[in-house]
């Protein structure tokens, strides 16, 4: 028995992900043990540890404020599976 | 004899003293995947008109002059389908832009030739998780060849690609170069841009060399890395030349051996194996010393709680709008992102980005995320006190030899364990690579080992030497 409980519903509407009701079960079953694991670094001293989000970091970087050359509209939408009036399309957003 | 079981330095003199062509050796690369690749799986495409298109103009005078070399399916090539081995990009998804390491290479005279299979997204240790096909192990074809680089590994093991690129975010490199018997190297974070290259963990992912020598594996490493300005986290720092360090013996290198890693989990003869390769190190000059690493154990906690955060959020981008896979059946817009996503993601990407969304959601990012963070510093601290005492780290690549085809599938847990001595060169950035280390009888077939070497941050010149060492020696 696991000590977590995931509201997997909430969670996977935040991922824009639909699960059907197996799928939901077997998802948190399977999420619960991982985290389950995920309590190790529940038992680390880590008071007074600075986090770190890259292990070797850049700062500032900036480059000069000019053109650069980039994609022309017809391939930004050359993958779009679907485009109208040389736009992306999606669906109807307000009646 | 077909030039594939060449080196790359044997089969760029044939090139230069107009032995054979760029085109003689694309056709004889071509020839071994149609008569193999429907056994191993390794590749998913292989254009050759376009790949004997770029041999007639190869400049046979650069470096890599007419190499054709083969590309996992998550690296941008223009005009060439990029996958990432998942359902979401396998319809309506041609490359509108070149990877900057593509672009290197080419720039070298190399010829990118072919697309690899690979777990979906770079999310998994067997390329069982690809949607697009089942990829075997050359030295076992009921077993898995690793991953997620597994079509990389495949090939080059398998004899249908001269080398080939990967991506390594926890050991994807290393691991199927382990497991497949050939070499796999992970240069330092920031030494080859990810520009190009389809995130799946940005502060982790990196691109290298899978190859059936350390000296190839120097040769390609050379002409992948480079700082690009298009990459914010490129290193702006010279890139030596790593082939100029084989053949320089280990005399005196101090050699630490983490007992962290010598674990429970470690699979008795793979740890034969591992020891017997120490001992050759040793023989050949190496001081040999135990070392500590003492947050060994919190590592793959560490890395399962930040790679699937970053990972939910590189993936948000696939909206079923710009690019990829877009339902059908959707009547509004929210309905648009859950079934597109839905439809187009696997189960392995799906239980990836829930974690991930989870452990940075409100109330539980403190718990996780930053708890995550601060354990990287700590394991990061590990090894820069190591390394205060010995110039590289060996250990094995893998606990296990290849599993079979199947086996691991529905335990997630048990998987990612097993990635608990790659992941570290990950968290903390540092080059690491895997050589082969012997066979193992194992259920009736004989499985590659690895043995791993890590160094300091950007210290590939001293990693290349010692792998090359232990290779030749």
């Amino acid at each position: 028995m696991s000590a977590h409980s995931i509201d997997i519903h909430r969670v996977a509407k935040l991922a824009r992900l639909e699960l059907s009701d197996d799928e939901a079960t077997h998802y948190a079953a399977q999420l619960h043990r991982v985290l389950d694991h995920m309590d190790t670094l529940a038992k680390l001293d880590l008071s007074g540890v600075e986090p770190t989000s890259h292990a070797l970091p850049v700062y500032d970087v900036v480059r000069p404020d000019e053109a650069r050359p980039g994609f022309i509209q017809a391939q930004a939408l050359s993958n779009a599976p679907k485009s109208v009036l040389d736009q992306f399309q999606i669906p109807k957003v307000i009646e | 004899m077909s030039l594939i079981s060449l080196s790359l330095t044997e089969l760029r003199q044939k090139l230069t003293t107009k032995e054979i062509s760029a085109a003689d050796l694309v056709r004889d690369v071509a020839s071994t995947i149609e008569a193999r690749n429907p056994v191993l799986g390794a590749y998913l495409t292989w254009d050759l008109d376009a790949a004997l298109k770029e041999a007639e103009t190869a400049d046979l005078t650069q470096p890599l002059g007419g190499l054709p070399i083969a590309i996992k399916d998550n690296i941008n090539v223009e005009g060439q389908p990029c996958t990432c081995g998942s359902k979401i990009l396998a319809e309506n998804y041609t490359a509108p832009y070149t990877a900057t390491a593509i672009q290197n290479l080419r720039q070298a005279g190399a010829i990118p030739f072919g697309r690899l299979n690979m777990d979906e997204f770079a999310m998994g240790s067997s390329t069982e998780n690809s949607a697009l096909g089942v990829t075997r192990n050359p030295a076992a074809l009921d077993r898995i060849p690793g991953g997620s680089s597994g079509g990389s590994a495949s090939s080059v093991a398998g004899g249908i690609a001269l080398a080939a690129l990967g991506s390594d975010t926890g050991g994807s490199i290393r691991q199927p170069a382990a497991l497949c018997g050939c070499v796999g190297m992970k240069p330092t974070y920031g030494r080859v841009s990810r520009f190009g290259l389809i995130a799946f963990a940005s502060s982790l992912d990196q691109i290298g060399p899978i190859t059936r020598s350390v000296a190839d594996a120097a040769l390609l490493t050379k002409h992948l890395c480079g700082f690009d300005p298009r990459d914010s986290t490129s290193l702006k720092e010279s890139v030596p030349d790593f082939t100029a360090v084989l053949g320089r013996d280990i005399k005196g290198l101090r050699i630490g051996l983490p007992k962290e890693y010598f674990i429970d989990g470690l699979h008795p003869d793979v740890e034969a194996s591992v020891r017997k390769g120490i001992a050759k190190l040793e023989a050949l000059g190496a001081h040999i010393e135990e070392i500590s690493l003492p947050h060994t154990e919190a590592g793959v906690a560490t890395y399962y709680v930040l790679a699937p955060a970053e990972a939910s959020a590189n993936l948000a981008r696939f909206d079923g709008v710009r690019y990829g896979h877009r339902s059908a059946s959707a009547n509004d817009l929210m309905e648009h992102y859950l079934k597109s996503r839905s439809e187009g993601f696997g189960p392995e990407v799906k239980r990836r980005i829930l974690l991930g969304t989870y452990v940075l959601s409100s109330g539980y990012y403190d718990a996780y995320y930053l708890q995550a963070q601060k354990a990287r510093t700590l394991i990061r601290d590990d090894f820069t006190k190591a390394f205060e005492k010995v110039d590289v780290i060996v250990s094995p690549t893998s606990p296990t030899p290849a599993h079979k085809l199947g086996e691991l599938i529905g335990d997630p847990l048990q998987a990612y364990l097993e990635d608990v001595f790659t992941i570290p060169a990950n968290l903390t950035g540092l080059p690491a690579i895997s050589v082969p280390c012997g066979t193992i009888a194992h259920e009736g077939a004989n499985l590659p080992v690895g043995l791993q070497f890590i160094t300091k941050a950007l210290d590939e010149a001293t990693l290349f030497q010692a792998a090359h060492a232990f290779e030749v020696g």
